[in-house]
């Protein structure tokens, strides 16, 4: 075995997975916020996350078709496609809560559930339907930004993006607002009171659809947003991209505790970093008999056992068991 | 609400009125109706190549079907959508087989999907005549059904190792590939030359993703081979090429014909510049009698022929070729599936990609390989891409 070698690409591993945890955190937030106000699971909500790529998309082909796109600085880009990603991804969230779910609430558990499956068909081939009439093509690259492409060389075997960086960055801001917003304002106090419990919330005056609705707004928003980052990061989207990276999200919930918000972020970082090291390991360790392709079985074999001992998840404990 | 009911039922009426009569009339006139089946990816990543194969076709069958109609067939074209899946394209092998005024199918673009399929073709022998299926086991099933216009995976795979070996002086090469029957296939075959030639394999990796292949660019960073290869398609093959080279490696990029399309630099940009692939499918600028088929192309689809469009052209326009003698076989009468299979395997015919003959097992006897280097990232000007070196090679005959 390559001693040096295994070490000398450890950074990078680690970057890597931190990069693709965070993303999974991120998406991941969409489902435990909806789960833990109404103990739900929406499946469209990878969906959201794709619509969320391809706004940005839209509005960076926009500006390079105009040509303004390598004068205006990218980070002001970077957050206008943010803002606007997350503004409708967050509307589309929402619209689809009220279309789709609320005429559902207090029916039995499935119904929902299956017309989630149902919303989460019918996005991915409105967008690919969308795209086809207006762009000939529904598979989209991400036009390349030089700045986001440099490199920090570190040392001499690390080295990482400014794209990678802007990640990190956004993730951590993002989730360091919901945080505040959830626990130190009189709204995520309501919201908290909703996930508690309904009816005595409504008691209290609070309007419990009004912060249904927040829920989704918020949980879109952040889906929107990990679109674009995704987006910028991969470069390659189409509307079926989101399945994969919502399944692994919604995973990522699960195994930080569903309903549970810094779970949701811990278990992204776990997922993500378990399946970059096992990408990146295995075939050098086995000397080529487990290849890159064995990443999932490995990292949900870790999950299987995590949720073995712990069923409630890694922070499953926080949450309070439910009347 | 009202009159917009009563217009639409007025359409289907006059619809009604102007087609299904027409329809008989022609029937009627006709000793029969021939159709030619194409089977590609026309959705998802892989359509733009797909919907050229389909065009070319499609060419083919305006300019060529008069002899057809001289003896009084009507000669239609049905396109089918693979998606480059295998269960699709079985699944509509059914309904070409089950449609019996289906004679000649021109496909697949993937080889994993066109093997499956034509094990439906040969239980009917229809014929299919491949433009772009280089997998080996495509032919080497030995089926009279089964022909194919382009080269093999075993001996493109040799032809970019020796590249590697001889023109970029290559001392070490890591290998990916997509998985598919295709890419794993020619991926392998490289692998095995470059080792007999002395090039150290540093890595060879499979993988189904799709769009972020950063863990498995880490390990070819850290060994820094001379030469990447990956074994796939273009719409995997881009962003493999792109993050690769994103990651900081300097190496030369090398792939198979996957990556001939014009969308491979739409998606990776200015990172495949100067990358080298091997291809069956020679640039038409290549050859003097397709300058004709690239005008009308142009002037008909307002676009520029992908790669493989020349290729569908040819194959069916042999195929159309061995229809003609296969009806005049029977008396004018429309021929059995079984007797254009046969006389595919006995029609010599000069196309615009060269002189194509089949041998007994269905390849082309001296197809073309060519060994091309990417000039410009702006899709248009994929035409121009450089060619490096041009091989004529026969097929290696069929192992027992």
């Amino acid at each position: 075995m390559d001693l040096p070698l295994l070490i000398s690409i450890f950074p990078q591993v680690l970057t890597d997975g931190l990069i693709l945890g965070f993303m999974y955190a991120l998406i991941a937030l969409g489902y435990t916020m909806v789960y833990g106000v109404l103990e739900f699971i929406n499946f469209a909500h990878s969906e959201i996350f794709v619509t969320g790529a391809f706004v940005g998309v839209e509005i960076l082909l926009a500006l390079k078709a105009r040509g303004t796109l390598d004068l205006l600085s990218p980070f002001l880009v970077l957050i206008v496609l943010l803002v606007a990603a997350m503004a409708v991804s967050g509307l589309l969230a929402v619209t689809v809560e009220r279309v789709a779910y609320r005429p559902l609430r207090g029916k039995p558990r499935l119904i929902p559930f299956i017309s989630a499956i149902g919303v989460s068909f019918f996005l991915q081939d409105a967008i690919r339907l969308f795209e086809s009439i207006w762009r000939n093509s529904f598979n989209l690259v991400y036009p390349t930004m030089d700045l986001f492409n440099q490199r920090f060389t570190l040392t001499e075997t690390i080295d990482i993006s400014v794209k990678s960086v802007v990640v990190i960055v956004a993730a951590l801001l993002m989730l360091w607002a919901l945080h505040l917003l959830v626990n130190r304002t009189k709204i995520g106090k309501a919201m908290r009171a909703v996930a508690e419990d309904q009816a005595t919330a409504s008691l209290m005056g609070i309007n419990v659809n009004r912060m249904i609705s927040l829920t989704f707004l918020i949980g879109g928003a952040m889906g929107g947003a990990a679109g674009v980052l995704f987006g910028i990061q991969y470069s390659l989207i189409n509307p079926y991209t989101g399945f994969i990276p919502g399944l692994k999200a919604f995973t990522a919930a699960v195994l930080g505790g569903i309903g549970n918000i810094p779970g949701a972020m811990v278990g992204g970082l776990v997922l993500g970093l378990l399946e970059a090291f096992a990408a990146s390991y295995f075939s050098l360790l086995t000397h080529g008999a487990f290849g890159a392709e064995y990443k999932d079985i490995f990292a949900f074999s870790v999950l299987i056992l995590i949720l073995i001992f712990r069923p409630k998840g890694l922070l499953g404990e926080v949450v309070r068991e439910r009347a | 609400m009202k009159t917009r009911h009563v217009r639409s039922l007025l359409v289907i009426v006059a619809a009604l009125a102007l087609g299904l009569p027409g329809a008989t009339l022609t029937d009627a006139q006709s000793k029969g109706t021939i159709k030619i089946a194409t089977q590609t990816p026309l959705s998802g990543g892989q359509a733009s190549i797909g919907e050229s194969i389909k065009l070319g076709v499609q060419l083919a069958i305006e300019q060529k079907k008069a002899a057809l109609e001289k003896m009084g067939f009507k000669v239609e074209l049905v396109p089918y959508d693979d998606q480059a899946k295998p269960d699709v394209g079985v699944a509509n092998a059914k309904n070409i087989v089950a449609d019996k005024s289906i004679f000649l199918v021109i496909g697949h673009f993937n080889s994993g999907v066109a093997i499956p399929s034509s094990e439906v073709y040969k239980d009917v022998q229809l014929t299919m005549i491949s433009p772009a299926n280089t997998n080996p086991v495509v032919t080497d099933r030995n089926l009279l059904s089964v022909n194919r216009v382009c080269g093999r995976d075993d001996v493109q795979g040799e032809v970019g190792a020796r590249f590697a070996k001889d023109t970029l002086k290559a001392k070490s090469a890591y290998v990916v590939h997509d998985k598919t029957t295709y890419g794993q296939g020619v991926a392998e075959f490289f692998r095995d030359s470059s080792k007999k030639l002395g090039i150290e394999i540093l890595g060879f990796e499979g993988t189904e993703e799709k769009s972020n292949f950063d863990p498995i660019v880490t390990p070819i960073k850290a060994k820094n081979p001379d030469v990447v290869y990956y074994g796939g398609i273009y719409d995997t093959g881009a962003p493999f090429y792109k993050q690769v080279r994103e990651k900081g490696v300097k190496s030369t990029f090398l792939g198979p014909d996957g990556m001939d399309a014009s969308d491979l630099v739409k998606i990776a940009g200015k990172t495949a510049v100067g990358m080298y692939y091997t291809t069956a499918a020679g640039p038409v600028a290549l050859y003097p009698k397709a300058k004709d088929f690239s005008k009308s192309y142009k002037e008909k689809f307002k676009k520029d022929p992908e790669p493989y469009a020349a290729e569908a052209y040819d194959a069916t326009s042999i195929g159309l070729k061995a229809i003609e003698a296969a009806i005049k076989d029977a008396g004018g009468k429309l021929p059995s599936r079984e007797a254009i299979s046969v006389n595919v395997r006995k029609t010599k015919y000069e196309g615009i990609t060269g002189h194509i003959e089949f041998d007994g097992k269905g390849d082309r006897k001296k197809a073309g390989y060519f060994i091309m280097r990417v000039v410009s990232d702006d899709p248009a000007k994929w035409g121009d891409n450089k060619l490096i070196k041009q091989l004529q090679i026969d097929p290696p005959a069929l192992k027992k």
